[in-house]
């Protein structure tokens, strides 16, 4: 049977990947900072689907771990995906060097670290995909989310050229782009209904697009139209706008 | 950021602070920063229980902790909705030992309202089968409490509509079936009278429950259709249904787009659809052997049927009174074809014995009534509220939305009980809900 590696299961949409997956008979490996937290989870997907599932500590920002980590994992992903990744108060962040660095530290060079490593491993066996979850703020930079979107952005890059460099070998990697997202991270924002999906929404669509062996996949379809017309914009007059 | 929220009956709507959480840890933290709160879920029930300016949401608290499937044991995390359990549960040859007419609402809830079904006579409510459950006190701690430990919590936790802190893990015992399917029986009865007389002669039955035209007046008034069911056995299942007894059907959903002006569901229109519903059984009585969702969810597959009622929205209106004095049912149904006060559903079931310090059911016939919002209906209510007591009576929590509180206070003799333990375990009164604060139920 087929596995699937969630890094950053607990939040909103790593658990709604975590269970979409499982409804499909995959097995389930958890991973997160606190395995015992995952419990839970952990007997949730069990007994939900009948598939096997495993919690196991991760640490993104504890780079020199991530080798070890994914040599000991109990069973070897098919599939990995990278959801974990923080949003944070965006002023404090621009005046605290040590908030903008964990920001940078988790959402990129994080990611970079534990994907370098399965993207070796796959790369030698020839087969497997990577998907990392993204989002459309680093489609270009903007004020309010400074940090957080150019550490976006530079993930974006990197699932590019890494879905460059494994294509040859056989090796798939796909970029989701979600728009807003109903989770606890924007539970205090003010969302347009319209234009933002639930948890539960994003993984399907998420999988549909790896059932299709997508590249890029904006969700929802619209957002991709969205981000071009910011990125349409001319620089003189972005540079003016105030959001 | 606050937002505009209500329950199923679209009244009261309150402008609230909404937070969820995923982990005890973040509950934790959350019932440190916040001054007053009360626990929330799906939102089903009618009235003003639930609503408070700040709410704490347990719908992502959702996750199954452990199923016992050979015993029939099912413990899980107060959010999960009863639609995931069945989901669960029917496969492997169980079910849900008591359920309310829709799927759609949390454990936590069914724990909060402690729920009725059609089988309350024959099998009490949902309190009966619930072997513990941790509760998240406004202290900060968190008590597992069952009838043997801590059996005053666990007592008025039961019904207690969330006062007494957040429900965060509940264990229960399960109901053993050899199908998914239920062997229905209707009987239509011309009036009222007639409907008590068959429901009293089919009592015998684990589920029964009565539909009543209520729109009707004079010698039919109360004429309705009285549906019993029992869970069918594998050996009553057809060849074909055999080959998969626990079958999980795919229903079609439809949802209602939008709000209808208030207008349009009129005495005519609900006439019209009486007549139909009524007259589409042309036998006295069909058996039939049905799957078990249009059976205890007939509505479920029209999602926001509430905004049938438009944007004023209704109050369900749920009363019981004792068996012996069921002449009070009488009044309130003429009551209300005199008034000309449109109720457009009405269901009347019949409770067995019970004794609990606040939950609803008690011995008796129970009647629950829908009227769409309007000018002079609380006024009418009051009036009934007086019927009700009258003949020793009392009224639904989880379906009110304006009872006064002496009203109350006649109906629930276990209240002051009640109020002391709240006051144990919610000292300063920091959980409370609109509910709570229209009824004097917590002491701040």
């Amino acid at each position: 049977m087929a596995t699937v590696l969630i890094l950053g299961a607990t939040s909103d949409i790593g658990i709604a990947i975590a269970r979409q997956w499982a409804s499909q008979k995959f097995d389930v490996i958890l991973a997160g900072r606190n395995p015992q937290r995952l419990k839970p989870f952990e007997s949730d997907i069990c007994i939900r689907y009948g598939v096997k599932c495993n919690s196991v500590l991760f640490d993104a920002v504890d780079f020199q771990s991530h080798m070890l980590f994914f040599s000991a994992l109990p069973l070897k992903p098919d599939v990995s995906i990278c959801v974990f990744g923080i949003m944070e108060n965006e002023e404090e962040a621009f005046s605290d060097w040590q908030l903008t660095e964990k920001i940078i530290n988790t959402n990129f060079t994080g990611a970079v670290s534990i994907l370098n490593v399965i993207a070796k491993c796959y790369i030698s066996q020839k087969e497997g995909t990577i998907i990392g979850i993204s989002s459309v703020s680093g489609d270009r930079g903007r004020a309010t989310k400074l940090i957080y979107a150019s550490s976006k952005a530079a993930f974006t890059a990197y699932l590019s050229g890494l879905r460059n460099k494994c294509f040859s070998q056989g090796v798939h990697v796909m970029t989701v782009q979600p728009g807003y997202v109903y989770t606890k991270m924007t539970e205090n924002m003010f969302l347009p209904k319209t234009l933002t999906s639930g948890p539960g929404q994003v993984a399907h669509l998420v999988f549909n697009a790896y059932l299709k062996k997508r590249n890029v996949v904006y969700i929802k379809w619209f957002w991709r139209y969205i981000m071009l017309i910011i990125q349409a914009i001319p620089e003189f007059q972005f540079k003016k706008m105030k959001w | 950021m606050k937002k505009r929220i209500s329950n199923w009956g679209n009244f009261p709507v309150v402008s609230a602070n909404e937070k969820s959480f995923v982990f005890i840890e973040q509950l934790h933290d959350l019932v440190s920063e916040s001054r007053d709160f009360i626990a929330r879920g799906n939102g089903r029930c009618y009235g003003d229980a639930s609503l408070a300016e700040s709410v704490f949401s347990t719908l992502k608290f959702d996750k199954i902790l452990s199923f016992n499937k050979l015993e029939g044991i099912f413990e899980c995390q107060s959010g999960i909705l009863l639609d995931q359990v069945l989901e669960v549960i029917v496969p492997a040859g169980w079910f849900l030992p008591v359920t309310p007419g829709t799927k759609f609402i949390t454990i936590g809830g069914a724990v909060a309202s402690d729920i009725h079904g059609k089988n309350h006579y024959a099998e009490g409510s949902f309190s009966r089968y619930v072997m513990d459950l941790d509760i998240f006190l406004a202290s900060g701690e968190s008590v597992t409490c069952s009838s043997e430990i801590n059996n005053d919590l666990f007592e008025s936790t039961c019904g207690g509509m969330g006062l007494t802190g957040v429900i965060t893990r509940v264990k229960f015992k399960l109901k053993k079936i050899e199908s998914s399917y239920i062997r229905k029986k209707q009987f239509r009865a011309e009036n009222l009278e007639e409907l008590i007389l068959l429901m009293d002669k089919n009592c015998g039955y684990t589920y029964a429950t009565a539909w009543i035209d209520c729109l009707k007046k004079g010698p039919h008034s109360g004429r309705g259709i009285l549906i019993v069911g029992e869970h069918a056995l594998f050996s009553e299942l057809d060849e074909k249904r055999k080959e998969n007894p626990l079958r999980k059907q795919q229903s079609r959903k439809v949802s209602f787009p939008v709000n209808l002006p208030s207008w349009a569901l009129t005495v005519f229109v609900v006439k019209t659809f009486n007549l139909f519903y009524y007259f589409r059984q042309n036998k006295s009585e069909v058996e039939e052997l049905v799957w078990y969702e249009p059976f205890f969810y007939p509505l479920d597959d029209i999602l926001h049927w509430n905004r049938a009622y438009g944007k004023k929205g209704f109050i369900q209106y749920q009363f019981v009174i004792p068996f012996e004095k069921k002449q009070g049912l009488f009044e309130i149904l003429n009551r209300i074809a005199e008034r000309d006060m449109a109720c457009f559903l009405a269901v009347l079931k019949i409770f067995g014995k019970q004794e609990s310090i606040i939950s609803f059911p008690r011995e008796g016939y129970s009647l629950s009534l829908d009227f769409p919002f309007r000018s002079g209906l609380l006024e009418f209510l009051d009036e009934l509220d007086r019927i009700v007591i009258h003949y020793g009576g009392r009224l639904y929590l989880t379906k009110d939305a304006r009872m006064k509180p002496d009203i109350l206070q006649s109906g629930y003799p276990g209240l002051e009980r009640f109020r002391q333990i709240v006051n144990k375990y919610n000292p300063g009164g920091r959980i409370h809900s609109m509910l709570s604060d229209r009824l004097n139920l917590v002491t701040n």
